[in-house]
Order: structure tokens, then C-alpha cells, then sequence
């Protein structure tokens, strides 16, 4: 298929639905409310599900309820709005049903601002719900991911009966690409016979089924958190997906950076080549599960005397970086979060001073 | 010679978890009679809610969705409109329907949503320990509430079927109790008329149960009727508030 020019939050909900998510369900809030527009007329056309909830809270139980039928289901929200659907997040994940959350992230805490952050990293990542719980979480760097990521989505979040989060930035919500969907990523739901909410006339065994969260029995609690601990394990295994970028010559600094300021700290790396300067970025496109041995086999290389985490947070995914380089080099931070993104000049401005 | 009174095949065999005159288990008999007559629990799903009720996908064999507390509706309405051909209902209690869950009860009903509700009203809240409802009557303790609702501070008990009868959207609410058999008989009725609501794809339609809670109450089974009917009922009047075809 040829690519299309679109803007990123339009693409998104095009994507899911060439990968066969026709039921969406959300609220609007800047900077994403295009998905929801875009939807709004998209997926009538294609015989599909469409409904403005009340409120955040609403919608993460109707996704919650849809998902339990046994359904393909999407939302997508921006920071404020996924705290509000955090607690119906816990709960999916308790009742192991497969749902996509999009995060394209704006500045926080509080209402914050409109412009892109990358503060929502701790949240998505370590919990934002409550319990021992995990999103499988994708970050792609620029629309054209942010496309197959979202169709990816789908499958792994039947594949693991999660949540999965696709988390962006108002940059790559807003900004418009050349974009091509591919079919290969379009997946089949799984079967649901022996979880879904779908009706006893829709199997062949005639069971009941319950998707629940409540353990009463302490012995029984247990064992669900450590069936859902293997299946977090099964996607460290399975499941991790991260970029290496100049990682070939003899690299002095290494910097780890993720979606939209990626791509500004390999504007950097370039600028810095071209004056003789060796730098190498890690990116990790999942974020949970985080690539922990491929950053820190890129740390230890003889040539890199330092590691620098850059985000546009106020310092998150470094203490990822800092636990998974095991002290083996030191590991640094940048960052800004007041919704301007970090330029490459500021970015070389800080790889020289690390390096002297 | 066949049997004249049965266990309605959607029920388990299990024992309810439900205190001693509590009349839960009257209502959950009466939806399962419904669901049992209509021929629906093949393609039904229940809507379990945080309070007392929480287990009561222990007593029905059909499938069932647990919600968070209030979010019944918001679930209700996922499920049936992603598939317009399965029954759902909710079971509420009135902590989890008129308090947390006020916004989500009152929006589906605004939507119109093809659900049915069954909501439990007596009066406080149950499960986690006899604390104020907002349907707590004037004076009456609770235990956030040692003195008596005192209604300067916390309003006046909230009617919800008379507050959901002015919704403008087409629906079908009605109160009704179980506090005497013929309550019951004439409940059973409007249980079964709001699935065939849904059955024909009509309406929202919303039940309100006045019903008992000895234990927290803290009377015997027999007075806490006695009590309902003499406290409950005038305040909170029975009868349809609501047709489609008022609409």
C-alpha cells in the first residue's frame, strides 16, 4: 500500500481498526481528541462501535466490558484522563482481559499543560493502579510506529490476556507523517471459550464463565498474583523490543532515550558524528518489559565512559537505565518537561560537557 | 405427577452468604425465576457490584462480569453494545448504585441503554458495615452516623427512582419491595417486564428493591419488615414512575 500523509492521532485510530478493533469507547481530552473525531465517523462506516463515555472512569469500564465479551477494544486518552481510567486499568489486568489503552502523554502533574511530556512513564511502567500489576507497554518514535504499534497491540494483549498501553506524546498525536499500514500486522482474536463473557449458547462445553478480580481466600489471592508474575515474566522473555542506534564504532557516551525525543538525540548523534564525536543511543520500544539486558550490554563496551538517560520528564526511565547498568558505569539525566521538546543543540550542548 | 415448585435452573446449588432475614436471596430468586421464564440465560450476562452482592455469580450459573464499586453500568453498557444480542443486567446495591455509581447509572439511563438494573435499596450500606447510605433515612443510625442522619448535614435521602423518572429518554423505572408476599409477586412481575424490555429491545429499565438489612439495622428479621414498611415505604413510595409508553 502506498503511504498516506496523516496526523498521528488520526492514524492511530485507522490503524485499529485495519487491525480489526471496530468497538471504541472514549472521552475527549487535548491532545489526542482526533482519535475519538476521526473514529467518530470512521468506524460507523465500517460497521463498527462508537461511543463518547461520561467521563474516564466510565469508559475504562466499558472497555473493561467489552473486553470481557470477548471483543476487540480500544480507548486512547492523554495523561490526566488515564489516571481517571487507572483504576478500571488494575481491574483488567486483575481479571486478565485483553484491551488497548493509547497514553499520547501531555505535561503534568495535575491538569499540567497541553504539550508533549514524557511524565507518565513511572505510571504506565510501575502501576498507576493499585496492585501487583503490569501493562505491556509500547512506545513508538514517530506516527508510522505509532501505526504499527497499535496494530501490534491487539495481539499481544490477546496473547497475554493484558492490558497493553500504547504510549505516545502530543508531538507524535499531533504531528502529521507519510504513514503505511501494513497487513501484516492484522491479527485474528483468539479463541474465548473458556474466559469470555459472551454468552454459554456461544461454546461447546456449556460452562459458565466469570471475569472477576476478588479473591477472598488469601492462599487463592497469592497464587493469581504469581500466575500473573509468570505471565509478566513470559513477556521479559518474549516480548522485548528496543533499537540500537550508532552502537557499531567506539561510542564514548551512550544515551537512552525513548519516543519523540529519540528521534531529537539522533539528530544529535549525527550533528556529533559529523564533528568526530562517537555517540550511540538505546531505545527501548517497550517500556515494560524494559530491554534490561541489551542496555546494559550497550553501557559496559570499553569505549563508553558514560550513560545519560534524556527524557522529557524530570528524571523516570533513568532509574530503569541506573538499575539495569548495575553501577558498571555511571549513568546520568537529563530532562525538560514544560512541554517544549529538547533541541539537538541542547542535547550536544550536554553529550560534550559529559565527555569534557 | 409433576412438580409444581422448583429450583429455577439458572441457581447453583450453593448456599447464599446472606445474613439471616436479609432479602437478597428473595430478589435473586425472583430474577432467576425471570431469567428461567424467559428463556435467556444462554445468551444472559450479569453484572456483579461491589457490597454485599458481589458473590452473586456464586448462586447463578450464566456467565457474569464483576465491577468496581458503581461502575456496573458503564460495564453493562461496554458489553451491550458490543453485543446487542446478549441480555445484561446489573444487581446494585444502593451505596454502589446512588452514591459512587450515581454518574454511571444516570448516564446509561440517558443513553437508553438496552440493560437492565436491579437495584437493592435498604437503606445503608451493607457489606462494609452498616456505615450511611444516601438513602439513609432522617435520624436513622448508621455507624458514620451515631446520632442519626442529621440532613443539614448530609441532605435528604435520595429517591432514585423518582430522580431517574425525569430523565427525558425513553426507560422503564418502577419501585417495588419484598417485604410482604404480595410485594413480592407484584416485584417478580416487574423484574420480568423489564427483561422483556430488553428482550425487545425497548428500553433501559431500572427496578428499585426496598429491602431489608437486619444486621446492620440491628433488629430481628421480623422487625426490620416491620420497620421498612413503616419507615421505607412512605418515604419511598412504590409503583411505576416510568413507561416507554409515557415517552
Amino acid at each position: 500500500m502506498a503511504k498516506v500523509l496523516m496526523k498521528g492521532n488520526e492514524a492511530i485510530g485507522e490503524a485499529a481498526i485495519r487491525a480489526g478493533c471496530l468497538n471504541y469507547f472514549a472521552y475527549p481530552i487535548t491532545p489526542q481528541s482526533e482519535v475519538a473525531e476521526y473514529l467518530s465517523k470512521r468506524l460507523p462506516e465500517v460497521g463498527g462501535v462508537f461511543l463518547q463515555g461520561e467521563s474516564e472512569v466510565a469508559v475504562g469500564y466499558m472497555i473493561f466490558g467489552a473486553s470481557g465479551a470477548g471483543e476487540r477494544v480500544m480507548t486512547t486518552s492523554s495523561s490526566p484522563g488515564i489516571s481517571l481510567m487507572s483504576e478500571a486499568i488494575s481491574y483488567i489486568a486483575a481479571a486478565q482481559c485483553p484491551a488497548v489503552f493509547v497514553n499520547i502523554m501531555r505535561g503534568g502533574p495535575g491538569l499540567g499543560g497541553i504539550l508533549p511530556s514524557q511524565g507518565d512513564y513511572f505510571q504506565a511502567t510501575k502501576g498507576g493502579g493499585h496492585g501487583d500489576y503490569h501493562l505491556l507497554v509500547l512506545a513508538p518514535d514517530g506516527v508510522q510506529e505509532a501505526v504499527e504499534m497499535t496494530m501490534q497491540a491487539f495481539g499481544l494483549a490477546e496473547k497475554y490476556r493484558n492490558p497493553v498501553m500504547v504510549m505516545g506524546d502530543g508531538m507524535i498525536g499531533q504531528m502529521m507523517e507519510p504513514v503505511e499500514f501494513p497487513d501484516d500486522l492484522k491479527t485474528e482474536p483468539t479463541n474465548k471459550d473458556d474466559w469470555a463473557t459472551n454468552g454459554m449458547s456461544t461454546r461447546k462445553s456449556k460452562k459458565s464463565n466469570l471475569v472477576k478480580s476478588l479473591f477472598l481466600d488469601p492462599a487463592e489471592l497469592n497464587q493469581h498474583n504469581l500466575n500473573l508474575k509468570a505471565k509478566y515474566e513470559q513477556m521479559k522473555k518474549e516480548d522485548v523490543q528496543y533499537e540500537l542506534y550508532n552502537t557499531d564504532g567506539d561510542y564514548q557516551v551512550l544515551i537512552a532515550s525513548y519516543g519523540t525525543m529519540s528521534r531529537v538525540c539522533r539528530t544529535a548523534i549525527d550533528m556529533l558524528k559529523a564533528e568526530g564525536i562517537e555517540v550511540a543511543m538505546f531505545r527501548p520500544k517497550t517500556l515494560f518489559p524494559f530491554p534490561e539486558k541489551q542496555v546494559h550490554d550497550a553501557a559496559v563496551k570499553d569505549s563508553c565512559k558514560c550513560v545519560i538517560s534524556i527524557e522529557m520528564s524530570m528524571g523516570q526511565m533513568v532509574e530503569d537505565v541506573q538499575r539495569c547498568v548495575m553501577g558498571k558505569k555511571p549513568v546520568e539525566f537529563y530532562g525538560e518537561c514544560g512541554g517544549e521538546i529538547p533541541s539537538p543543540e541542547k542535547i550536544i550542548e550536554i553529550v560534550k560537557e559529559l565527555i569534557g | 405427577m409433576g412438580k409444581a415448585f422448583s429450583k429455577p435452573e439458572v441457581m447453583t446449588d450453593n448456599y447464599t452468604h446472606y445474613c439471616p432475614g436479609c432479602t437478597h436471596g428473595i430478589v435473586h430468586r425472583l430474577v432467576a425465576e425471570a431469567i428461567d421464564e424467559l428463556g435467556i440465560r444462554e445468551n444472559t450476562v450479569g453484572i456483579a457490584p461491589v457490597g454485599c452482592a458481589v458473590m452473586i455469580y456464586n448462586y447463578f450459573d450464566c456467565d457474569f462480569q464483576e465491577a468496581a464499586h458503581g461502575r456496573a453500568p458503564a460495564m453493562a453498557t461496554g458489553i451491550k453494545r458490543v453485543r446487542p444480542d446478549m441480555m445484561v443486567f446489573t444487581y446494585q446495591g444502593d451505596g454502589d448504585l446512588a452514591s459512587i455509581g450515581m454518574g454511571e447509572i444516570i448516564h446509561a439511563a440517558n443513553r437508553g441503554e438496552k440493560i437492565t438494573v436491579i437495584f437493592i435499596n435498604n437503606a445503608i450500606y451493607g457489606m462494609t458495615g452498616g456505615q450511611m447510605a444516601p438513602t439513609t433515612m432522617p435520624g436513622q443510625r448508621a455507624t458514620t452516623a451515631p446520632a442519626g442522619r442529621d440532613t443539614a448535614q448530609t441532605g435528604m435521602p435520595i429517591r432514585m427512582a423518582n430522580l431517574m423518572s425525569e430523565i427525558v429518554t425513553p426507560g422503564y423505572v418502577t419501585r417495588q419491595a419484598v417485604l410482604k408476599p404480595q410485594m413480592v409477586n407484584k416485584c417478580k412481575k416487574a423484574i420480568k417486564k423489564a427483561f422483556q424490555y430488553q428482550m425487545d429491545n425497548t428500553c433501559f429499565s431500572f427496578v428499585e428493591v426496598i429491602s431489608t438489612c437486619p444486621t446492620n439495622w440491628g433488629m430481628t428479621p421480623i422487625d426490620a419488615l416491620k420497620w421498612a414498611e413503616e419507615t421505607l415505604l412512605p418515604y419511598y413510595e412504590l409503583g411505576d414512575y416510568k413507561t416507554p409508553e409515557d415517552a
